[in-house]
């Protein structure tokens, strides 16, 4: 029988969302770390029952947490995150240059080949791999050490690595963005990167089509088609269908192009999934209706997915790694609110239901489908 | 031996029930009691310091005898009855966040 595990990290504490392929009844898990910011939980592909977790507090910093037995029990793991070298300098909110500190961990990435090896992307931007489970911590230091890193710059949430995502072909190339620097790639393991953001406008820097300073908020991509990336930029959805060598936009008949999720169906590649936002102050839905938007055709061409979703007085946000795809034959989708709801729909989206109401505010949500 | 109070979060992150109780060798001092901590407990590390500059981290604050020691000397010796295991040291996350 198939069973679900949906991984919810929020403002104070994460919770663990299980059930059956049906996913009609859910038991709900937590909270583990309460009281902690929970930026992210993922679970590894090699070994599903190894979780781990980002756990940081303004007050004790960063930790990581790593289970084993698909989140029921949890051991502390390595927090030592260490800029290689000397730190260096980035541009500060001001324009004067800023040195990098390191703040916390905002995306966890179990490899897909290696099963202790897991990456990190943190902020102050960069990349970190560990190859012992989470104990030890290495920087990547290429990325840093492209040449543009001292222009790079924060967004409202700081500056920091959001997204990671690796190649099932190619386990030599990662794809990472950085808000306010863009999306990078790189091709040999991590040694080198290149910018990859040649496509984007970005009308709100003094160059809108500048090598990097372009506030990407997330990018997908379905296994499938590793060259094939999905991004939701602070403003404009793009798609590339050359690993990033050039972008386009798509975001066609969207209410808004402003949001910060963004993700591909399971199956049918040319499938995805945004959550327009009313921006880039507000950071609510539109008219107060939370809708997801699914287009089939690869972007452009979008339909509003309501069934079950408040479509008045909603005025919450979905945050940038706050939704998830299960690879059920009728694939889930899974996204979280600021407002503490889980919504899943079991139905690739056409009809959706709460499966929790009142959670602190989500940050995060990954799903693993288990067998 | 010296005792120590731990914030709630830090008591649940080292898995530690009420006060810990530290043998400290040489002078007792901010540093040496968190070297002995650090040393019991290596969760603890990079949660009330900084991993590479030791720098008490920001809301962290080391109360004493009723009095704020937290702007001390990391190597000035704590008082005497901190020293003596008399009183404890209390190591609290700062009021913040309105």
């Amino acid at each position: 029988m198939s069973e679900v595990r949906v991984l919810v990290g929020t403002r104070k504490g994460a919770f663990v969302l299980t059930a059956d392929g049906k996913r009609r009844r859910w038991q709900v898990s937590g909270p583990h770390f309460g009281g902690w910011e929970i930026y992210h939980v993922k679970g590894s592909r090699i070994n599903p029952e190894r979780l781990y977790a980002s756990q940081s507090s303004g007050w004790f910093g960063q930790q990581i947490q790593r289970s084993d037995d698909g989140g029921k029990t949890w051991e502390p793991a390595g927090n030592k995150f260490t800029y290689d070298g000397l730190p260096g300098t980035h541009q500060w909110y001001d324009g004067t240059a800023h040195p990098w500190e390191f703040k916390r961990v905002w995306h966890l990435e179990p490899s897909l080949t290696e099963p202790d090896t897991v990456y990190a992307g943190v902020e102050d931007a960069a990349l970190f791999r560990s190859t012992d489970g989470a104990q030890t911590w290495q920087e990547l230091p290429g990325l840093r050490g492209h040449g543009s890193g001292p222009r790079w710059q924060p967004g409202a949430g700081g500056m920091c690595l959001h997204t990671i995502l690796l190649d099932p072909r190619d386990p030599r190339r990662i794809f990472i963005a950085i808000s306010a620097a863009g999306a990078f790639r790189t091709d040999d393991g991590g040694e080198t990167w290149r910018a990859i953001n040649q496509g984007l406008r970005s009308q709100y820097i003094p160059d809108p089509t500048a090598e990097v300073g372009h506030c990407v908020h997330r990018i997908a991509m379905h296994s499938s088609r590793p060259e094939v990336l999905f991004m939701q930029k602070h403003w404009d959805v793009m798609r590339s269908d050359n690993a990033g060598e050039l972008w386009q936009e798509v975001s066609g008949n969207l209410p808004t192009d402003f949001g910060f999720t963004i993700d591909v169906h399971a199956h049918q590649p040319e499938t995805i999934y945004v959550i327009p936002i009313k921006s880039d102050s507000e950071h609510y839905p539109p008219d107060g209706k939370l809708r997801v938007y699914r287009s089939r055709a690869g972007g452009n061409e979008w339909e509003a997915l309501t069934k079950g979703l408040p479509q008045q007085d909603c005025y919450v946000n979905v945050l940038r790694d706050a939704m998830a795809i299960d690879s059920l034959e009728e694939c889930g989708v899974y996204f979280g609110t600021t407002g503490g709801q889980v919504y899943g729909s079991a139905d690739a989206g056409d009809s959706w239901a709460p499966i929790v109401r009142d959670l602190p505010a989500v940050l995060s949500v990954e799903v693993q489908t288990l067998q | 031996m010296i005792q120590v109070v731990l914030p709630a979060h830090l008591r649940a992150l080292a898995r530690v029930n009420g006060d810990v109780s530290l043998a400290v060798e040489g002078p007792v001092t901010q540093r040496s009691v968190l070297d002995a901590l650090e040393a019991l407990y290596p969760v603890l590390r990079g949660a009330i310091r900084d991993h590479v500059t030791q720098k008490r981290r920001p809301f962290v604050r080391f109360f004493a005898c009723e009095e704020d020691l937290s702007h001390e000397s990391p190597d000035a010796p704590l008082p005497d009855r901190i020293a003596s295991g008399e009183e404890p040291l209390f190591i609290v996350g700062a009021i913040a966040g309105g």
